[in-house]
């Protein structure tokens, strides 16, 4: 709790007006942040301002509304170039999200690749936008997918993985957070692993850009796919980092305007980086409005949040372990700040509604990451995730309403 | 809080803990499986009939505490019941759950009332209804059965 002093939590929450609400005539306590985050008035702003007074669609418009939202679309890119530290800018391609950032490296980069026999690595913690489409690949190449394992902690089994990777593994896919379990997974450690076999390897950093600073260069990823709304932007835009190399030998994903350089009905030729993977008009506020949430979150520094956030899982999992029969799911050495949690007196699902009428949003089910549940033998899990926001406070009212939900249930 | 009164009543929660008819049937007339992906909620109906009367229903799995009680108290409510019974006291529990407007061919709920609190509760009407839904597809496929052999 150290860098509390420095931390002006409340000064933050001010910038965001949702939390000032009530629900079910309580303060509200968001602690559901791991699914969507909420957004500072600077990104409403952005948003609003860009449709009141600059909106326009952008690129091959002469005007000057054109020019300044197409201006306004390309510094969002260069946010996210210097935020996750690309090389060039070009090399981030804005996508509808997570999901979609993954599904283009697997149809455009695995699927030309992959043939029978070959193979594709993931793990067991991934999410169901990380286990998908790799499937969709088996099934349209004849690959094979191979899952590292991970233990009761909620760590990948490292020695699993260095005997899974293999001569037939093409490409490795792992998430950096995991969105279930929270675990931080040693991802330079595999990247590097791979690489020395000369393997591509793709982050899923959805649970990740908006908690631990990421650098891309540093870790060496081929590529790495987020979502703008976990890290305080809107729905419908994200990102994905590719390598310049890679990127420029693979085919585009989706065909359209945008992503060309001339059509003839005889042969169309393609569009350079980043413009080649971007077909159709874009969700041009997102983006902006993700360009902005990234100043947001750069001005308060993710260091601090990180430290901020570190110290909220710190104290509420001490608070929470306090608690009969309550059992964290992933108790991993390295975590980001969240907490799956369930109770031997109630299911989830009640937990939710329970905590709901105390103002405490959180989330229950299986996160989209079924595997995990079925590896630890249980249907749900309640999880709380925590925001650069949250407070102290914020925790108390949660460890107070989950013993008023065992209360009622005893 | 009222609300919440309304969804967890003493008996719901009576229901949860001290599961009714919660036990497998051998070799059973009819059997369903009924899952509920939104909290994983899942439950196995089993059932006898004899001349056209629920004569032993039953249950098991995992669900939250609406989705056990709803179905510990299903069990209860359909035993002795004939299949006609039966089925409109599922119809009549589904309108009541659902529907806004009255349906003139409902019949009386009975100890099942306690139920419709949830309808404060949207997202939980699935809990309440997922029993009942795997009772009428355990009672389907065994109609169906009976129809093609
Ligand atoms: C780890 C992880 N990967 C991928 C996704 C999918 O993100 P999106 O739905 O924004 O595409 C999520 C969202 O919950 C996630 O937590
Ligand atoms: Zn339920």
């Amino acid at each position: 709790m150290s860098n509390v002093a420095q931390y002006d939590v409340e000064s933050i929450r001010n910038d965001f007006p949702i939390l000032a609400t009530e629900v079910h005539g309580k303060p509200l306590v968001y602690l559901d942040n791991a699914a969507s985050s909420q957004h500072p008035v600077q990104v409403i702003h952005a948003i609003k301002d860009l449709y009141e007074s600059g909106y326009s669609n952008i690129h091959r418009g002469v005007h000057q509304l054109s020019q300044d939202a197409t201006k306004a679309y390309e510094n969002s890119r260069a946010a996210i170039r210097g935020f996750i530290n690309a090389d060039c800018i070009h090399e981030i391609i804005f996508t509808s999200g997570t999901t979609e950032s993954i599904n283009l490296v697997a149809q455009s980069y695995a699927r030309p690749l992959l043939k029978k026999g070959d193979e594709i690595l993931i793990t067991h913690m991934e999410h169901h936008s990380n286990i998908v489409p790799w499937q969709m690949i088996c099934e349209q190449t004849g690959a094979e997918l191979k899952v590292v394992p991970i233990s009761d902690q909620g760590e990948l089994e490292m020695d699993r993985f260095a005997e899974l990777l293999s001569e037939k593994t093409k490409i490795v896919s792992v998430v950096h957070v995991s969105n279930a379990l929270g675990t931080v997974n040693p991802i330079k450690e595999i990247i590097d692993a791979a690489h020395a076999k000369g393997i591509a390897v793709l982050v899923d950093g959805a649970q990740a850009v908006s908690h631990i600073p990421v650098d891309v260069q540093a870790l060496g990823c081929d590529f790495y796919a987020f979502s703008g709304h976990k890290l305080y932007g809107s729905t419908g835009i994200g990102a994905l980092y590719g390598k310049e190399k890679l990127l420029n030998k693979m085919p585009p994903y989706k065909g359209g305007g945008d992503m060309i350089l001339s059509v003839s009905f005889e042969k169309t030729e393609y569009n350079t980086l980043p413009y080649k993977f971007e077909a159709g008009t874009p969700n041009i506020a997102g983006a902006i409005g993700l360009g902005t949430a990234i100043e947001y979150v750069q001005s308060i520094g993710l260091g601090a949040i990180a430290a901020h956030e570190h110290g909220l899982l710190e104290y509420a999992t001490s608070k929470l372990k306090e608690i009969d029969g309550l059992r964290i799911i992933g108790q991993a050495e390295q975590k980001a700040g969240l907490i799956s949690f369930v109770l031997d007196q109630v299911h989830p699902h009640d937990i939710g509604t329970l905590l709901d009428m105390e103002g405490v949003a959180i989330r229950t089910g299986h996160h989209c990451a079924q595997p995990v549940m079925e590896r630890y033998k249980i249907p749900a899990t309640a999880r709380a995730s925590f925001a650069m926001y949250n407070t102290f406070a914020e925790i108390d009212v949660l460890n107070e309403a989950i013993k008023k939900t065992i209360g009622m249930f005893s | 809080m009222d609300n919440l009164r309304e969804l967890y009543q003493e008996v719901i929660l009576d229901h949860n803990k001290n599961k009714r008819n919660y036990r497998k049937i051998e070799n059973p007339d009819g059997f369903a499986h009924g899952v509920n992906p939104l909290c994983g909620d899942q439950i196995d109906v089993y059932l006898d009939l004899k001349d056209g009367v629920v004569e032993d229903i039953s249950f098991d799995g995992q669900g939250c505490a609406i989705c056990t009680s709803s179905a510990s108290m299903m069990t209860v409510a359909l035993k002795g019941k004939t299949e006609a019974e039966a089925q409109a006291l599922f119809k009549s529990f589904h309108h009541a759950l659902t529907d806004e407007k009255q349906h003139p061919e409902d019949v009386p709920l009975g100890k099942l009332k306690v139920l419709t609190g949830v309808k404060e509760f949207p997202v939980r009407v699935k809990c309440a209804t997922l029993a009942w839904h795997t009772f009428d597809a355990a009672f389907k496929k065994l109609k169906d059965e009976i129809t093609t052999e």
